[in-house]
């Protein structure tokens, strides 16, 4: 197993690294967007001072950017609050903002690369004009993705604020509308709470956070960031899991949106990964989503290494071959078979066409 | 042990191998290329730096090669990685070094966030920095190639790192990028210098590296206290003018250059304004570089 998801496991170990390993450490948590969360988990363990000069420049350096992000996400939570205000939308925060605005340890130490928000999907063209008045500009400008968005996503094309330079996606579901799988966003956002006191500040229940990081990871096309996107998922559980009636409620809740599949592989590739403590009787519910005794050993095949974040020299000619699958994967689960192949030939094309030019 | 001492084969041995590790100022690479000009290159422009043994840590490990897909026997390009990522798009294969160059660069300024860091050239005399804070076409690096051959030395031509503990600049002696006209002002104004080849129709024009100077390089380690900020501007056919600015003005350029002065927040202010306290500055209208060489020699001279 790679180093990385050791020391997110047992972090205080790694004082006794030589600098040859924590050169090695660095690269891999670099790699996987890691490197601010071990450099939390050695702070909070007062162990920093303990390691060399050289490797805890870099942790100190991705706890400033941590720090920075994650006060400019409070900003941009604070302002969008605002912007939705004007057309009566509650601002329903997903992924690394609702995890940080709700307090959770999932933000520890959490690179932010943009902030995610969940609208009604009848409010999308309100929620677009409030906040192109507010100077959001769409990122996307080609004709061919704005209707690849627009037609067959779950989300707006990623908008940037035009001073802030900030990326915005605004979700009308977790899944694309062409998804094998149909959760229900109505039913998602009926479910919601609000956070920091406020009622038109929301995050998901915990058990649709948890749903919507599984489904995310594993219907992701990118999975160099699947280590941190498990790293989520584990302390989310590890977290929520301490709640009466979590565990029960988890298979329940993931029944009832279609997205027991997700489920079945987040809990089994955060044990296996990162230790993640899932009591047996949930696993064993959780198991009414499990596929097809072949296909669960093929994709263990292609998690277990997909999933590891080590450089292409390192990993031999199988991780790329099985991260190559894995994206295929996530495209045949977004999209039917047709729209697929016609998406695929006209990113290739364009890509031909991008690098001639 | 310094490249120089490494023969040609060794040299390629460790590019095509475990990576050279290769020291500049504060900063290791590790690097890795299997591409002929990169060794050439590197052999060329630094000669004289400082390689790290096995047992040592590099802070990125970067690599430059030819992507394996097509293209490759009608159009050869080369990318480069950092840590397994890839942050631009693949360049013509002629690129490659100056693709290394740009590359060490974003390193830096992406992940040294140990230090404020800056926009700008900077130079030393008597122990003091004279930073060039100014947007790419405002004759910054012609000046700095300029005066790092007339008795500064270089400590950037490009990032200035300012530590955030001791408000000192920190070198990063690294080969100067010249563009344009830029190559032949300063081969017609230090004969003497080594200009490694020009690459043609890059998105900046024409670029060619000069090697830096030995003692700058030795002296990688040595840090400046604060001396001038200085806002140059290349005017063809006018006369060296130097005019005050006020300190205000100054920190103000200062953050308009920086890569991560917002994330530091209330303490990157304070060393900010600590440093452009201890600081004189200016702005610089320029025509001619050895009349520009000597107003910064007297302003040198001076308290």
């Amino acid at each position: 197993m790679p180093m990385i998801t050791a020391a997110l496991e047992t972090p205080q170990e790694l004082v006794a690294c030589t600098l040859p390993q924590w050169e090695e450490l660095i690269h891999q948590a670099r790699r996987a967007n890691l490197l601010s969360r071990i450099a939390l988990d050695l702070a909070e363990l007062g162990l920093l001072p303990r390691v060399p000069l050289a490797p805890r420049a870099h942790l100190e350096a991705a706890l400033v950017m941590a720090a920075a992000q994650m006060e400019a996400v409070k900003r941009e939570v604070g302002v969008l609050r605002t912007v939705l205000s004007t057309v009566g939308v509650d601002l329903v925060l997903l992924k690394g903002a609702a995890y940080l605005i709700a307090g959770l340890p999932a933000a520890r130490g959490r690179v932010f690369s943009d902030v995610d928000i969940l609208v009604p999907s009848g409010k999308l063209p309100d929620v677009e004009n409030a906040l192109m008045l507010h100077g959001w500009s769409t990122t996307y400008h080609s004709a061919y993705d704005q209707r690849y968005y627009r037609k067959w996503m779950h989300e707006l094309p990623p908008l940037r604020h035009n001073t802030r330079r900030t990326v915005l996606d605004v979700h009308h579901a977790i899944l694309p509308v062409t998804a094998r799988l149909k959760p229900d966003s109505a039913k998602l956002l009926a479910a919601s709470r609000p956070v920091g006191g406020e009622d038109r500040l929301r995050v998901l229940c915990p058990v649709d956070m948890i749903l919507h990081s599984a489904t995310h990871l594993f219907h992701n096309d990118d999975l160099r960031q699947g280590l941190r996107d498990l790293a989520d998922l584990d302390s989310l559980l590890r977290h929520f899991g301490q709640e009466p009636g979590f565990w029960e409620e988890l298979p329940r809740r993931a029944a009832e949106l279609d997205l027991a599949r997700p489920l079945c592989y987040g809990l089994r590739y955060a044990t296996r990964f990162l230790g993640t403590p899932v009591p047996s009787e949930a696993r064993a519910s959780a198991d009414i989503g499990r596929p097809p005794r072949i296909v669960g050993r093929l994709m263990d095949l292609l998690y277990d290494r997909a999933l590891r974040p080590v450089s292409p020299s390192d990993a031999g000619a199988l991780t790329p071959l099985s991260r190559h699958a894995l994206y295929v994967r996530a495209h045949w689960l977004r999209m039917p078979p047709l729209l697929l192949a016609w998406h695929l030939s006209v990113k290739a094309l364009r890509r031909e066409e991008e690098t001639t030019t | 042990m310094i490249v120089a001492e490494l023969s040609n084969r060794e040299l390629e041995q460790r590019l095509n191998g475990p990576g050279l590790r290769l020291r500049t100022g504060p900063v290791v690479a590790r690097i890795q290329s299997p591409l002929p000009s990169i060794a050439r290159a590197i052999a060329l422009q630094y000669a004289d730096y400082a390689t790290e043994d096995e047992a040592s840590f590099s802070d990125f490990r970067v690599r430059v090669g030819r992507p394996r897909n097509l293209r490759r026997w009608l159009r050869p390009q080369a990318q480069f990685f950092v840590d397994g990522n890839l942050p631009f798009t693949p360049l013509p294969l002629d690129q490659a070094f100056p693709m290394l160059e740009w590359g060490l660069n974003w390193c830096v300024s992406a992940h040294c966030h140990q230090f404020l860091i800056f926009h700008a050239a900077v130079v030393e005399k008597t122990g003091r920095a004279l930073i060039l804070p100014a947007p790419p076409g405002s004759g910054k690096s012609t000046l700095c190639a300029g005066l790092v051959n007339r008795g500064w030395r270089l400590l950037s031509d490009e990032l200035t790192l300012i530590d955030l503990a001791s408000c000192e600049v920190v070198p990063l002696p690294r080969p100067v990028s010249l563009k344009n006209a830029s190559i032949d002002v300063i081969r017609a104004f230090a004969p003497a210098v080594t200009i490694g080849p020009t690459v043609r129709d890059t998105t900046k024009g024409s670029v060619a590296h000069m090697r830096a100077p030995s003692e700058s390089v030795r002296r990688g380690m040595e840090t400046a206290r604060p001396g001038w900020i200085v806002l140059p501007r290349y005017e063809a056919g006018s006369a060296a003018r130097l005019t005050s600015l006020s300190k205000g003005r100054g920190l103000m350029h200062m953050a308009d250059n920086a890569f991560n002065y917002s994330a530091h927040g209330r303490r990157g202010f304070e060393c900010l304004a600590q440093f452009v306290d201890q600081s004189s500055c200016y702005e610089f209208a320029y025509g001619d570089l050895e009349e520009a060489a000597a107003v910064f020699n007297d302003l040198a001279a001076g308290p």
